[in-house]
């Protein structure tokens, strides 16, 4: 059972914000792509708690049920998953690229090779 | 778990880190009434992301350099970030609330209509294809993009390597 409350977007700015810090803070490139993700799935569990009503049961129709969460979040953050998924898959390959043109894949390091940037 | 792996610099135990951290978010899915959702999660989240992840760290180094600019920056900027969303969450329905406005806009009429509308027992299903099939096209199109993106990124280095075989 779920106790009602405001836990729930706690956890979430929670989560939220070390993504955020992993994004802002490290210069490892794909260390800045798994800080994305837990800032993606962060937003995805905001959607979903928002869409629980409480005593109700997953968005199937049955006739032993009468209340249902909302189903419209699930459809959304499913699409969500799937893009999030397509863009980190290109995000990784840029990666592959930058470390054949420049032999590294910490930020700083290719600034240095490249006074332009 | 997210902590650790703001802390860990050793990239592929980052890697499987965030796989498992997939997997509990699947879990709580699955306590939150979202099945469907907690099936994509952990087969793409969990699975495909890990081993696109794992596939790059074989394709580059997994370790990472000890970071060598001051960290306070970022950490002051998230601290006030969070306590502004925190203070923002306190005018928000509590969890579960079957009376949020989320809840009564077009939900209602997705649970009782699409049962004779579609004639798909599984709510989700029904949305996705029907009501909603523009946005699950429109989600196509981003996938074909973006592995387009990927062939093109990364077959191109393939020939140039090949020529250079040659010379």
């Amino acid at each position: 059972m779920i106790e009602p409350g405001l836990y729930n977007y706690w956890i979430v700015v929670i989560l939220m914000m070390a993504g955020f810090f992993i994004v802002m803070s490290h210069g490892n490139l794909v260390k800045k792509i798994v800080g994305l993700n837990i800032f993606q799935t962060s937003v995805f569990i905001l959607y979903i708690s928002l869409s629980k009503v409480s005593d109700a049961t997953a968005p199937i129709l049955d006739e032993a049920y009468s209340e249902y969460s909302n189903p419209l979040p699930h459809v959304l953050i499913l699409t969500a998953i799937v893009v999030g998924v397509a863009t980190s898959a290109l995000g990784l390959a840029l990666i592959v690229r930058i470390r054949e043109a420049y032999g590294t894949v910490e930020e700083d390091e290719v600034i240095a090779q490249d006074p332009d940037l | 778990m997210a902590l650790a792996i703001v802390r860990l610099r050793h990239l592929f135990a980052v890697v499987m880190l965030s796989g498992i951290y997939s997997l509990l978010s699947a879990g709580i899915f699955v306590q939150l009434d979202a099945v469907d959702v907690a099936f994509t999660e952990a087969a793409v989240g969990a699975g495909i992301t890990t081993i696109l992840m794992l596939g790059t760290l074989a394709l580059t180094t997994d370790i990472e350099r000890p970071p060598v600019q001051r960290q306070w920056l970022p950490l002051v900027v998230v601290l006030a970030t969070g306590a502004a969303l925190i203070y923002g969450t306190l005018d928000l329905p509590l969890l579960g609330d079957p009376n949020a406005p989320a809840n009564l806009h077009v939900a209602p009429r997705y649970i009782e209509e699409s049962g004779q509308e579609v004639g798909v027992p599984n709510i989700v299903t029904s949305v996705l294809a029907s009501y909603r099939g523009y946005d699950t096209l429109g989600e196509v199109t981003v996938i074909f993009t973006a592995g387009v993106g990927v062939l093109v990124l990364l077959g191109g280095t393939r020939r140039r390597r090949q020529g250079k075989d040659r010379t």
